[in-house]
């Protein structure tokens, strides 16, 4: 559900539909909650049943997901891992926040083709796989041919989640996947960890159930998605949540109106939520007659090579330019790159230099590699030139003052270079993807305030090269996390399909070389991966 | 691809040694202009296939240099098939101004374009398609480590 006036954009899990009308036994007490190590006599005498089990993975998303495919395939049994988490199917969040951002099922992601969630290996890749299967000798020279004469392939929303059904079916997820809540995971006096779970009402005879296992993962995906403080202002004070909205919330009825009426859409942000919405925008006009006009509001401009600091010749610190070999191709506005982050961080040069570096240096990299970027695609680019050419997509660069009602449209006082200019729009779609600070999700300011967790450089979640939560180890137990919320780690893709995989090829790797599951050696990866393509059970 | 360095030097030693050791023992006997299952024959064979791993290194080193001014840092797939002409074209040039050691200039069998061109693009295509895909498969934390084995 999503709460009109919240900070938030991603529909969070309504806690009410988690907690018991009556009163029942089994609650934590304010002893457990002042108490950074628990003791199984503590856990007991609140009346929360124990539940024994040597590996919880939460969140239950595709960072769960993959690691836990892992761990299958590295020949744990179902019954030593438990999934927990509120979602029904672990593609559930992010197949939300595709559709909505205009990535539904038909249309393609922004990912690399090898990078398969529901299979380890990355081969086939989903390009090859298309292109063997429907016989598409275009989708096979593209993946021969990208990035030089082609778009880089990418895969179809819909190929992913059916794929990634197979594969949960597979590894029997279902079977490991416990439904509920989890806020809080504590240290066990004498090793391992309490993950306290809130299952659904009616799902269990207590309120609260403990698993207490040696190993804890967390993937709990992005703390939350935030709106531009200029727009919540707006939207809470004018109680308008019609004409202003963010790409990642359900926005449908802006396209429906724009059909209807011709109107002025501003679009704000330069990332790939950005050039989707716009491709909509521009789909909607040139294929099904709207008559929308566009005006896209740029914080900063790029206008040729950059790098994360912005153009050549913007200021940074300690001066100088984007070094020869550190320049990104841009224009028009855009930052230009293949996806989420140069191609390298996910076993490249970038990943292996990365490795190396801690504190500043480390965040000086990620800065300079950053920056909000897009994809060059050739209907986008041909889209866009028309629209400049026949006057119904412009660009403004700056940033908004001011935001008044006048009649039903909106006028934005836009700070540009030439002084303030007064914009009116119908509707403002909101592309910048702000994201909340980490201490927002309850489970993991608990973890900074009672685990031992710390920030990284980048304030998120301290992981080391293994992925282990640095300072959360309890005897002979150990946390681990990856995902959006380790982000700034000495991985930097974190935050990808690839990049859990990365996380969880470290992290099954850690748990084997401790004893649990085996190690995944050229004789039983290939017989796994034999399986895997049979879609037997591994 | 996603090479570093010694990812790329590794890659290049594993896969020539491996599939070029192979295929070489196999084609070799087969090979048209005079080839045959003999000593001298593989010697031939071994010796270019020796040199091209030599080389290679040196080519390596050049690939990385051209891999900096790509932001991605990446080493495109279409690229990894291409430099087998450059590669192939300065081989053979060696062979035939004689400057293979040991390989003799007067010996027919070592002017044999075609010979040269079968194996060197056999081998070529094969490691190629290894390297593009089912090299994943056995080694999988390769793919992640810049292409390294070791």
């Amino acid at each position: 559900m999503i709460e009109p006036s919240a900070a938030s954009v991603v529909p969070t899990t309504d806690p009410s539909t988690y907690l018991p009308a009556q009163p029942i036994s089994g609650d934590l007490t304010d002893q457990m909650l002042q108490t950074d190590f628990w003791t199984d006599e503590l856990v007991a005498s609140a009346g929360i049943p124990i539940i024994d089990v040597p590996f919880v993975t939460v969140g239950s998303g595709i960072g769960s997901f993959v690691t836990t495919d892992y761990l299958r395939i590295a020949g744990v049994p179902t019954s030593q891992i438990r999934v927990l988490g509120t979602l029904d199917r672990p593609w559930q969040t992010y197949e939300y926040l595709t559709r909505v951002s205009q990535v539904p099922r038909p249309e393609r992601l922004r990912s690399d083709s090898a990078s398969r969630p529901d299979n380890i290996w990355g081969f086939p890749s989903y390009g090859f796989a298309e292109g063997v299967r429907h016989g598409r000798l275009k989708v096979l020279w593209q993946l021969f041919s990208e990035p030089i004469f082609s778009d880089y392939y990418t895969p179809k929303a819909g190929e992913v989640f059916q794929q990634l059904e197979r594969e949960a079916n597979r590894i029997g997820y279902n079977e490991m996947h416990v439904k509920g809540l989890v806020r809080i995971v504590r240290r066990r006096y004498g090793g391992g960890y309490f993950t306290i779970l809130t299952p659904p009402e009616g799902a269990s005879a207590t309120k609260r159930v403990a698993f207490r296992s040696q190993y804890v993962h967390l993937a709990v995906g992005y703390p939350g998605l935030k709106f531009l403080p200029e727009l919540q202002r707006y939207r809470t004070e004018h109680n308008d949540y019609r004409h202003i909205v963010n790409a990642y919330e359900a926005h449908e009825h802006v396209y429906e109106r724009l059909m209807q009426v011709p109107s002025t859409v501003i679009v704000r942000g330069g990332g790939i939520v950005a050039s989707r919405v716009l491709q909509r925008l521009m789909d909607d006009r040139l294929l099904h007659g709207a008559q929308t006009n566009i005006v896209h509001l740029f914080r900063t401009y790029i206008n040729g090579p950059n790098d994360g600091y912005g153009n050549e010749t913007d200021p940074r610190p300690g001066g100088g330019k984007p070094r020869l070999t550190m320049r990104r191709r841009g224009g028009d506005g855009w930052a230009y790159q293949g996806f989420n982050y140069p191609k390298s961080v996910w076993g490249g040069q970038l990943k292996a230099q990365v490795r190396k570096l801690e504190g500043e240096q480390r965040a000086e990299i990620y800065k300079r590699m950053g920056g909000t970027n897009t994809p060059w695609r050739k209907l986008w680019q041909k889209q866009m030139n028309q629209g400049r050419r026949e006057g119904w997509y412009t660009c403004v660069v700056g940033s908004v003052e001011d935001m008044q009602p006048h009649g039903d449209r909106i006028v934005n006082h836009v700070r540009t270079a030439q002084g303030t200019v007064p914009i009116e729009a119908d509707f403002v779609i909101d592309c910048t993807g702000l994201e909340a600070d980490i201490a927002e999700h309850r489970l993991l300011k608990d973890l900074l305030e009672h685990g031992g967790a710390s920030r990284n450089p980048v304030g998120r979640l301290n992981v080391d090269r293994s992925f282990e939560l640095i300072g959360t180890r309890s005897g002979i137990g150990v946390m681990y996390a990856s995902g959006a919320t380790t982000l700034g780690g000495y991985f930097p893709g974190v935050d990808t399909f690839l990049g859990l995989q990365v996380a969880a090829q470290e992290i099954y790797q850690d748990l084997a070389k401790r004893g649990f599951g085996k190690r995944i050696g050229p004789v039983r990866s290939t017989i796994q991966w034999w399986k895997w393509l049979a879609g037997s059970a591994p | 691809m996603l090479p570093t360095l010694n990812g790329r030097l590794q890659t290049r030693i594993f896969m020539l040694v491996v599939f070029g050791g192979l295929i070489t023992l196999v084609l070799t006997p087969i090979l048209p202009g005079g080839f045959e299952f003999d000593r001298e024959s593989y010697k031939v064979t071994y010796l270019i296939l020796a040199t091209v791993l030599v080389l290679g290194i040196v080519w390596e080193l050049i690939y990385h240099g051209i891999q900096q001014f790509r932001w991605e840092k990446d080493w495109p797939t279409m690229l990894g098939l291409i430099t087998a002409l450059n590669e192939g074209a300065l081989v053979w040039l060696l062979l035939e101004l004689g400057w293979i050691p040991g390989i003799d200039v007067e010996n027919p069998s070592a002017s044999v374009f075609w010979a040269f061109f079968i194996d060197f693009s056999v081998i070529w295509i094969a490691i190629w398609i290894w390297t593009n895909g089912p090299m994943r498969v056995p080694f999988i934390r390769w793919r992640f480590f810049g292409g390294r084995i070791v």
